[in-house]
């Protein structure tokens, strides 16, 4: 395996601190790993400006590098281009779903600004019903919304398309 | 292809949009533990997260400019004890009153959650349609910024907009508590578009921004049954640092630890 891939399968490993069931990977926050000698640069993207998980995810990585003998690493975080719930895999969307959260909807016309008092239709995770009501547009995180499911009555959270 | 704008002009730009977003993020953060109901409470407590983010976007790109620059005269490098340089930090924490550059109305006290809300919709409508100018603009990091925060805006507007109708369409007492926070914001609101000295160069049509501006209030009042107010004064100053007496105290309390105890850290 070359060294790039080593790598890559070590980060792959790291998990989201605040969603614990996904991993970095599955966020689709890794835009670049370079190697030059010793030298290694992880560059991720936030997931909101404000996401305080970040801070805990760049230790985290240095973390999981340090455990498998890597001591020389960077980690930055570039802006650009925005990270988009598009960029999550397929995986992860099963895994959230699998938590009890819903997973993002593609990105649609709800994101747009003058269709802003349009509703998405979000899956109830629990039972698949899409017969769900928003309760609130923020939930336990800036990334999540808090649903509940009409038919089975259980509340849960929607991660928002962003 | 628009100039880039010197730093003499950036620096106290991007302290404008910083400042503008942490002192909102600063008033909104009083609501937690007292929003009306808790999903509430949660999600003004998450706007105020994403402004507080976006400010620190913006902070740690002017602390890097600062740091870039050996003599600079305009703005004023925080005393270095315990700093040694400029960070989003020194800037947010060490920085007095008459360096801090944000709009007047976001310094306005909360008053009640529909003033509170209204001043967030006034806030959240500007910002979605300066960002949309800004992701386009030839400085690099600026449009990164805004490109990035305009996701987050989107969802502020359909939120704050959504109380607005709500309220201001609801009972007898809600819609007087809107009029009166529109006649308590009135006139508040028209120095997001006159342009201070520093921001003459950063080529964004503030004429643009206030036509669509006052478009998107007027369709979210008519469907409200608020209306827009008629007479207003200027009231300006915030972005040149003249500031109304509330901020002395929200930096009072925002930097009483880290200039009590330098470098504090939990």
């Amino acid at each position: 395996m070359s060294e790039i891939n080593k790598i890559r399968s070590i980060l792959s490993k790291v998990t989201d601190p605040e969603v614990p069931v996904l991993t970095i990977a599955d966020l689709g926050i890794i835009r670049d790993v370079i190697v030059n000698d010793e030298k290694i640069e992880v560059i991720i993207t936030p997931t909101y400006s404000g996401c305080p998980a970040m801070d805990m995810i760049s230790i985290n990585i240095k973390l999981a590098l340090a455990e498998h003998g890597y001591k020389n690493v960077t980690v930055k975080n570039i802006l650009s281009p925005a990270w988009t719930t598009d960029w999550m895999s397929e995986e992860g969307k099963q895994k959230l779903k699998a938590y009890g959260i819903a997973p993002p909807n593609t990105k649609q016309a709800v994101c747009t600004p003058d269709s802003f008092q349009e509703e998405e239709t979000v899956q109830c995770p629990q039972c698949s019903s899409f017969n769900t009501q928003l309760v609130s547009r923020f939930g336990s995180t800036a990334c999540k919304a808090l649903y509940q499911c009409n038919d089975c009555k259980e509340p849960f959270d929607y991660f928002k398309c962003h | 292809m628009k100039q880039s704008p010197n730093s003499q002009c950036l620096i106290p730009y991007i302290l404008f949009l910083a400042d503008s977003t942490l002192i909102l993020s600063h008033r909104n953060s009083e609501w937690c533990g007292h929003g009306p109901i808790l999903e509430q409470d949660i999600a003004l407590t998450n706007i105020a997260l994403d402004l507080l983010g976006q400010s620190r976007n913006f902070y740690q790109y002017a602390a890097e400019l600062i740091n870039e620059q050996q003599n600079l005269q305009d703005v004023k490098v925080p005393p270095s004890e315990g700093f040694r340089e400029a960070s989003e930090d020194s800037l947010a924490y060490l920085r007095n009153e008459r360096d801090f550059k944000n709009l007047l109305l976001v310094e306005l006290p909360n008053g009640d959650w529909g003033q509170t809300i209204l001043k967030q919709f006034y806030f959240s409508t500007y910002q979605l349609y300066l960002f949309q100018q800004l992701q386009n603009h030839s400085n690099q990091q600026l449009a990164a910024i805004a490109a990035k925060a305009i996701k987050e805006v989107m969802y502020h507007i359909r939120w704050s907009s959504e109380w607005v109708i709500r309220l201001g369409d609801g009972t007898e007492e809600s819609n007087e508590r809107m009029t009166n926070a529109v006649e308590a914001l009135k006139d508040y609101t028209n120095e997001m578009f006159i342009a201070a000295d520093y921001e003459v160069e950063m080529a964004i049509d503030l004429k643009l921004i206030q036509q669509q501006w006052t478009e998107k209030v007027k369709t979210v009042f008519e469907e409200a049954t608020l209306s827009l107010p008629e007479k207003v004064f200027n009231q300006t100053g915030g972005k040149r640092g003249i500031h109304t007496e509330h901020l002395g105290y929200i930096l009072a309390e925002m930097q009483h630890l880290q200039r009590a105890y330098p470098n504090a850290e939990w």
